[in-house]
């Protein structure tokens, strides 16, 4: 109690300047904790992908489609349960600027291959009877101000002309991490818009999704789907989910790493100024432990104080920094929604920033440390006045 | 292993020299010096005299490059530098010039840090505190930081910190050198009370001849050599304790 109380005094000594250092560490924290949560947003959509489903898609390219006579095809492969299909529609809502994902998608069996898209019984029977109907996610409902049995216009721009779409339900997602910001709407409402204006892309599907028994034998499955239709017209590309995800992410990979580079740049920064802190503290009161020394407390008593005092800064601040780093990010995720459906803090980030600033007390204490340990008594009590 | 009657301190052929810019410089020769129980002592000498060397090698906080230095009957130059600090923390107690008190600390706490080195409880250190604050007068003083006290009354704490353990030796390292007249007088009267009603033995280094006087013996360094009262230079510590008192 008596070191602890003699730690709290020592680090409040010169206020202004803790206080400042403590500002720093906890924009420090703030900024890691929101970057690292940046770099998870990035990775919501794979980290969201289930082991038991595939994405069968063109070799070649994204952009080209498969014909839908594969689908029946797939269905045979053995190990497959259930198969889905879906096209990225890209339409625009009122503006550019109103960007969220919309998918054309054969109504049951889609639902039923994504559970985690959860909404009453009555919006999805409704959904499914309705064929101009369409399922948006409750964030995507806040954000517009949707309610069931609005109708949302769409420019179509990958398949032209203006849509209209019937809000008939409206998902939750199982957990935190599922997006919330999409737009489903019916494949075939699309299939035969298509067949009436430009036959010719009738009949196509985006990406075919797999539903499997069993998540190990993914890579044997995915074979046996290629393997089909090799030297087609169309060949394939099957992956799992969650290969097909980090695809989407591989393409901007660059810009993740200098998120994550510039995260940790911050702790070393804040890391330099928090040793200066302890370093000037040390000096100034090495006739102080000179004195410690003197009266019989040992080098290791003095390394203990200037780490507690260290480590007290750190560690108050850094619980500072998280603690504000809740009401940062919801602000951030709220502002970003459009870029990043999924914004929340991972337990992980946390423990990340608890290890930041442990690391930081513990190494801005380390060389001051040292120093007091190892100055000698006469030498340290001349540093009087 | 010490003999009551045997003095406190038994230095013997001492010698310590620094390093300066190369240069190896003698600071203490052939120091030959005891130290009775019960005494106060006056090392005094002018600058560079290597008197506070010679406190600092008595308190155990430097260590000689020659000779023996005996306190009670043990050779702390054989000591480790962790043996050494125990050893000071049961023996030692110091008086700075400059009090030397941690600025953090209440006048109470100041007092009660040596024990934390000790196996007492927290009631314990609490009321062996009070009585130490109470011996030197302070005891209405004691939740006062030292920026609060004057510089008398922050040398009285020191004193308060300095015996609180009940050390074998009280070193004084110019207790009085940042003290006006009044407090000075104060200081010197607590010290020559500590070593006539408590036996404290007590090795005091000062530039005053009026502080010295406090002392029951004075003996003086001139380059690192004790003197007798005419200048020469004294071969033993007896013959040193003679020549004082004759």
């Amino acid at each position: 109690m008596y070191v602890l109380k003699l730690i709290i005094r020592n680090a409040f000594r010169h206020r202004l300047r803790t206080l400042l250092t403590m500002l720093g560490i906890v924009i420090a924290v703030l900024a890691f904790g929101l970057l690292q949560t940046v770099v998870d947003a990035w990775y919501a959509g794979a980290e969201a992908a289930s082991s038991t489903r595939l994405v069968t898609r063109n070799a070649i390219s994204l952009v080209f489609p498969l014909p839908i006579t594969y689908e029946e095809k797939i269905r045979q492969v053995a190990g497959v349960k259930t198969i889905s299909r879906a096209n990225w529609f890209g339409g625009v809502y009122i503006d550019k600027r109103n960007f969220f994902p919309q998918f054309a998608v054969d109504g049951r069996p889609y639902l039923d291959l994504y559970p985690e898209y959860r909404m009453p019984p009555d919006q999805v029977k409704a959904f499914l009877v309705d064929r101009k109907g369409c399922v948006v996610g409750r964030k995507l409902a806040q954000t517009y101000g949707w309610r069931l049995g609005d109708t949302v216009p769409l420019r179509g721009t990958i398949y032209p002309g203006s849509w209209e779409f019937v809000v008939r339900a409206i998902y939750q997602g199982a957990d935190a991490g599922t997006d919330e910001s999409q737009l489903f709407f019916h494949w075939d409402y699309l299939n035969e818009s298509l067949k009436l204006t430009t036959p010719r892309r009738a009949n196509q599907v985006g990406i075919f999704l797999v539903g499997i028994r069993d998540a190990d034998a993914a890579a044997q499955i995915s074979r046996a789907i290629d393997a089909m239709f090799k030297n087609s017209l169309a060949e394939t590309l099957t992956e799992t989910e969650k290969a097909f995800q980090l695809g989407f992410i591989s393409m901007t990979e660059a810009i993740v790493v200098a998120i994550r580079i510039v995260s940790f740049v911050i702790i070393v920064i804040i890391m330099a100024v928090m040793a200066n802190t302890m370093a000037m503290a040390a000096r100034e009161r090495l006739s102080e432990y000179a004195t410690l020394k003197a009266l019989g407390f040992r080098p290791r008593f003095l390394s203990g104080l200037i780490f507690g005092e260290s480590m007290f800064i750190a560690l108050a601040a850094g619980a500072l920094g998280i603690l504000a780093s809740f009401p940062l990010v919801a602000t951030f995720g709220n502002v970003m929604a459009k870029l990043f459906p999924v914004f929340q803090i991972s337990v992980e980030t946390l423990a990340m920033q608890v290890a930041a600033v442990a690391v930081v007390g513990v190494v801005a204490a380390a060389v001051p440390s040292w120093r007091a340990a190892r100055v000698g008594i006469t030498e340290g009590l001349r540093a009087i006045g | 292993m010490s003999d009551a009657l045997a003095p406190i301190v038994q230095i013997r052929g001492l010698s310590k020299a620094y390093q300066r810019g190369g240069q190896v410089v003698p600071v203490l020769t052939d120091i030959n010096l005891d130290v009775d129980r019960g005494e106060f002592l006056a090392l005094m000498g002018p600058s560079g005299s290597g008197k506070s060397t010679l406190l600092n090698l008595i308190a155990g906080i430097d260590k000689p490059d020659g000779g023996s230095l005996r306190v009670n009957g043990l050779d702390i130059s054989a000591l480790s530098e962790v043996q050494l600090a125990d050893w000071r923390a049961e023996n030692v107690g110091f008086i700075f010039q400059f009090y030397n008190l941690l600025p953090v600390l209440t006048a109470f706490e100041n007092v009660e840090l040596p024990l934390l080195l000790t196996a007492l409880s927290r009631r314990e250190r609490r009321e062996h505190a009070a009585a130490a604050l109470g011996m030197v007068g302070l005891a209405d003083r004691s939740s006062h930081y030292p920026s609060e006290l004057s510089g008398g009354q922050q040398q009285r704490v020191a004193i308060a910190r300095a015996i609180i353990t009940d050390p074998m030796v009280l070193v004084a390292d110019e207790p009085t050198g940042d003290l006006d007249r009044v407090s000075a007088a104060e200081i010197l009267k607590l010290m020559g009370r500590l070593n006539t009603e408590l036996d404290k033995t007590i090795v005091m280094v000062t530039h005053d001849q009026r502080a010295a006087e406090a002392a029951k013996r004075i003996v003086h360094l001139d380059k690192g050599v004790l003197m007798d009262g005419s200048g020469a230079h004294l071969q033993a510590g007896e013959k040193g304790k003679e020549a004082v008192e004759e």
